[in-house]
């Protein structure tokens, strides 16, 4: 059973930039939030959604798979580090391999930035700063039990897929009851090339998921 | 989910017993006592504390370095907000070492001269030798003080004092006046006592929610765990506003009324209710007055009239009764967007009306609640600092009441002035030159009060104006002298939150050379003023042992209320008449109100229009409120760098049919004045209302717009509505920077363009919009 870690709750979100200001409180990167506030539907809709790393665990994170220097630690509990300081170049292959976006390069330190999901706290089983501050509960730590126990029939999902590609992930995203499609797409599908609709064929290829899950 | 996770790393176990999620903190899991001041081994301290801020008032812990210095923050599991801070609460702290504060006295002789830097004895004796002269030459009444609810309750007591006995003055009222006092008036009116009938915590065992004129996501994002351990329990939830908010957008219910219409809407609400037989007329005879009143007058209210009135559909209203009426526990939440009305004080009555129609008060689940704006706003006029009222919520115009008073302050009853006039009046009384010299404490008119252009004039009539704060804002720019403060971390006292619940502040870290505490600078005007001997003062636990004393035996009663008390229970709920009683978080559980019959009093509600009438130049309703990233007039949340960055100006929210596009310059026009905002177009909100935050002063002040109507009662101006229209415009005007140069921001990476045409990102705070 999945152990202790952050659940996103979009439909939770109030953009209210908690969780980014609580982030730059910590003290491994006192001062730079490593979270990004995603506002993925703007114009449309008022939408908005915390992006924390999702520490991928199969395959085994992409950003350290790629990192030529070795910097990007993953730790035995599947916590995958920041990049180590004595290590990393700053080539930004991380930035690249990452499927959801969320490694930062600070260009001036050359050095790779992003969450470790407040390793120092979480050691102590404590929740990180962004989902302990969060006030709507958009983003919760605990066991996928302690969060179904406060939130009766909650739905969740931890592996995306990108094109043919699935990933696992430690982090895990609350999906609507009505929609439970999984593994969630991610990435932004192709419904259309010129002028044809293509939306029903990708969602017979690849990952095994429809594509009509999470909007 | 379990093929997922095959050949993913097992995790390590961890002992939950060592600090199990959402419980403990940080430190405690270190080994270091996190309650006590201990420091760790990097001679960090962690000081709990609460939030300066809003009427939640969560609690948290600052972080002290070796050298005595504020330097961070910590979430802090208190009861209020169990670990979760808003972005204001965690960036808070970065106010205390700001270098914009105010470190010396400031002071001129006119306003034609720049500021010069002044000893204390300077400022205090020019103050001093100002306030006799226009004494002397006026009357005691034309000098007047302003006090703030963002201060302690000790030095809100002590203003209330301090104008009646050492100025000896009328003229005492407080920003408190342009938050929550509707909400006060109808809840003395109908239950004789002056604050929410519930704790928050009643809100998870309740099975409906209503919600009524508050952006809870945005104005108390912390409030929200609550609404949302509701939803997550099965209770409904309906919301009452223009804007379809965070909240308004996960309710069952929307209900979408035009601004300055509520006391319509909840009166057919409560029409439906009486004639669909789901009022609880056994309570209602068991325990009210005035019912037959009230059901009488509702019968004019038939959804179909409201509907009209409101601009929505009849079925909603229907709808709010039965889900209201039909639920076993239902409680009602406001705030401001039904409180900041001509008729603040009947919308108020309109929404207590039906709660106790349906017999949903004083049971777990079951009640009333208003939601305070600021963090001491429920405190700020408990204890004589509102212009009409005395220590323990006594009247200033009853005589035994004002005899007990006279009696703890040492002073005949002939010498205590009668009631005066509220926050704005007082400026109405400036221009009019009634009042020439005034004393402002912690506030900043300036950007809080409706139509600044009156405002503004006010302040210029007066001959003499001192003004207290740690920052310099828009209104102490104004003044003759400015007395550099402490800000909160800096001195100890109590607050009562929203709930009504008492909770300490405690001090952090000593304040910088030259400043001084509010109540060291009180004492000290009042010892020039000759009254030493009844301010006699050390520290603000003086102050609360008196304030302890003056409010025994009234329905305000701190007695019972100790700092050790409070420290050892993470706050108490008035009133708490001795030292061994627990507090009284829930009012009316043996079925009786604070009125002498025990009664509630149902009052009749007839909704007449708002002040400022719609016309064909007017069509439209303007309303105002905040964003999540600033608080009130601004003066502390728009020198800090991360909320600066947040919402680094202010906007014209807008429905599509008007046809401007995001980032428009847009004019809006109402009487009082036009100006220029980005456009923000959004379906969430009603094609004839637009909506400006007011956190800013001009020229992006939604207060140079607002109109100063106030409600006949509770003097509340209505901010929520005025009649307006929108233009075109060719520029958008720059937004004016703080008084003070920036200075350095905390983040300076993180600082952004003051001139940024362009709105936010996204409707601030709003949460995903599910329109299929």
């Amino acid at each position: 059973m999945m152990g202790r870690t952050i659940f996103i709750d979009p439909g939770r979100c109030i953009g209210c930039q908690a969780c980014v200001s609580a982030c730059r409180e910590c003290d491994s990167h006192r001062g730079k939030s490593m979270i990004h506030l995603d506002y993925p539907d703007e114009g449309h809709s008022v939408a908005s959604l915390p992006t924390v790393c999702m520490h991928c665990e199969d395959p085994v994170a992409p950003c350290a798979e790629v990192c030529p220097a070795d910097a990007i630690l993953v730790t035995a509990d599947g916590v995958v580090q920041q990049a180590d300081t004595t290590r990393c170049i700053g080539c930004a292959n991380c930035v690249n391999a990452c499927p959801f976006g969320v490694p930062k390069i600070d260009l001036q330190a050359k050095l790779q930035m992003k969450c470790n999901l407040c390793y120092d706290r979480t050691a102590y089983g404590l929740a990180p700063m962004c989902a302990t501050v969060c006030p709507t509960g958009a983003l919760f730590y605990g066991t996928l039990e302690e969060l179904q126990t406060e939130r009766p029939g909650v739905q969740v999902a931890d592996s995306f897929t990108f094109g043919a590609t699935t990933v696992s992930t430690g982090v895990a995203m609350v999906v609507p009851a009505d929609k439970v499609q999984w593994p969630v797409p991610g990435g932004l599908p192709v419904v259309e090339i010129n002028g044809v609709d293509v939306s029903e064929a990708n969602a017979n290829k690849g990952g095994g998921g429809r594509r009509e899950g999470l909007r | 989910m379990t093929q997922a996770h095959a050949g993913r790393h097992e995790r390590l176990p961890l002992d939950p017993s060592i600090a199990p999620p959402g419980t403990g903190t940080f430190r405690d899991a270190g080994g270091i006592p996190a309650d006590r001041w201990h420091a760790d081994q990097n001679g960090e301290t962690l000081v709990p504390t609460h939030c300066c801020f809003c009427g939640v008032q969560c609690g948290m812990y600052l972080r002290v370095d070796r050298a005595g210095k504020v330097f961070g923050v910590e979430p802090r599991n208190h009861d209020i907000n169990r670990m979760r801070l808003c972005p204001k609460g965690i960036n808070a702290y970065q106010q205390v070492n700001h270098p914009d504060r105010l470190t010396a006295p400031l002071m001129r002789r006119s306003r034609d001269e720049p500021f010069h830097e002044a000893s204390w004895e300077e400022a205090l004796d020019f103050t001093v030798s100002e306030i006799r002269r226009i004494q002397a030459a006026y009357g005691n009444d034309s000098f007047g003080l302003l006090g703030g609810a963002s201060l302690f309750s000790e030095k809100t007591y002590l203003v209330g004092k301090f104008a009646r006995v050492a100025l000896k003055s009328k003229h005492v009222d407080y920003n408190g006046r342009l938050c929550m006092v509707s909400a006060a008036g109808a809840n003395k009116l109908a239950f004789g006592i002056d604050r929410a009938g519930n704790p928050f915590s009643d809100i998870l065992l309740t099975d409906c929610l209503l919600i009524a004129g508050s952006n809870v996501g945005e104005c108390f994002p912390v409030m929200t765990q609550y609404l949302w351990g509701a939803r997550d329990r099965g209770a409904s939830m309906i919301v009452v506003d223009p804007r379809e908010t965070a909240i308004a957008r996960t309710a069952d219910l929307h209900v979408a009324l035009k601004p300055g219409t509520d006391s319509a809407f909840f009166n057919a609400v409560l029409h439906v209710v009486v004639a669909e037989g789901l009022a609880d007329e056994t309570y209602l005879a068991a325990h009210t007055t005035g019912w037959d009143e009230v059901r009488e007058t509702v019968e004019s209210y038939p959804p179909a009239r409201s509907a009209q009135i409101c601009g929505v559909p009849e079925e909603q209203i229907v709808q709010t009764a039965r889900m209201f009426a039909g639920a076993e526990r239902a409680m009602a939440w406001h705030a401001r967007g039904v409180e900041h009305h001509s008729q603040g004080v009947e919308n108020c009555l309109s929404i207590i009306n039906l709660c106790t129609a349906t017999g949903n008060i004083g049971r777990p689940g079951a009640g009333y609640g208003t939601i305070t704006g600021q963090g001491n706003g429920q405190g700020g006029r408990e204890h004589g600092q509102k212009s009409d009222l005395l220590p323990g919520g006594r009247s200033i115009t009853n005589p035994e009441h004002r005899r007990q008073i006279c009696e703890i302050w040492g002073i005949e009853e002939s010498e205590l002035p009668p009631a005066g006039t509220s926050m704005m009046e007082m400026v109405w009384q400036m221009q009019r030159e009634e009042i020439r010299g005034l004393i402002g404490i912690c506030n900043n008119p300036f950007v809080s009060l409706p139509n600044y252009a009156t405002v503004k004039d006010g302040y210029d009539a007066l001959q003499f104006h001192a003004q207290f704060d740690f920052f310099l804002s828009e209104t102490a720019t104004n003044a003759h002298v400015v007395f550099p403060v402490t800000v909160w971390a800096e001195d100890e006292g109590v607050m009562a939150n929203a709930e009504a619940r008492v909770v300490k502040h405690n001090k952090a870290q000593e304040p910088p050379a030259g400043v001084r505490t509010d109540t060291w600078v009180i004492c000290e005007l009042a010892k020039r003023l000759g009254a030493g001997d009844k301010f006699a003062f050390p520290d603000s636990r003086a102050v609360f042992e008196e304030l302890r004393v003056a409010s025994a035996g009234t329905v305000n009663d701190y007695y019972g209320i100790t700092y050790e008390r409070l420290e050892e229970t993470g706050g108490i709920a008035w009133p708490c008449p001795s030292t061994d009683h627990p507090g009284t978080p829930r009012l009316f559980e043996d079925g009786r109100t604070y009125h002498p019959d025990g009664k509630i009093h149902m009052q009749v509600v007839e909704w007449h229009p708002p002040m400022d009438p719609y016309s064909e130049e007017y069509p439209l309703s303007l309303t105002t409120g905040r964003t999540v990233a600033h608080f009130l007039s601004g003066n502390q949340t728009r020198r800090l760098g991360a909320l600066v960055e947040q919402t680094p100006r202010p906007w014209v929210e807008v429905h599509p049919s008007h046809g401007f596009r995001n980032g428009d310059p847009v004019r809006v026009v109402t009487r009082r004045g036009s100006e220029v905002f980005p456009a923000l177009v959004t379906e969430a909100i009603r094609p004839d209302t637009v909506f400006v935050p007011y956190h800013w002063p001009v020229p992006t002040a939604a207060n140079a717009l607002t109109i100063d109507a106030l409600d006949p009662r509770s003097k509340i101006p209505e901010y929520k509505v005025c009649a307006a229209r929108i233009e075109a415009a060719e520029r958008i005007d720059e937004v004016p920077a703080p008084p003070t140069a920036p200075g350095h921001l905390a983040y300076p990476e993180t600082q952004v363009s003051r001139t940024d045409p362009l709105p936010p990102t996204a409707p601030q705070g709003r949460g995903t919009a599910e329109r299929s």
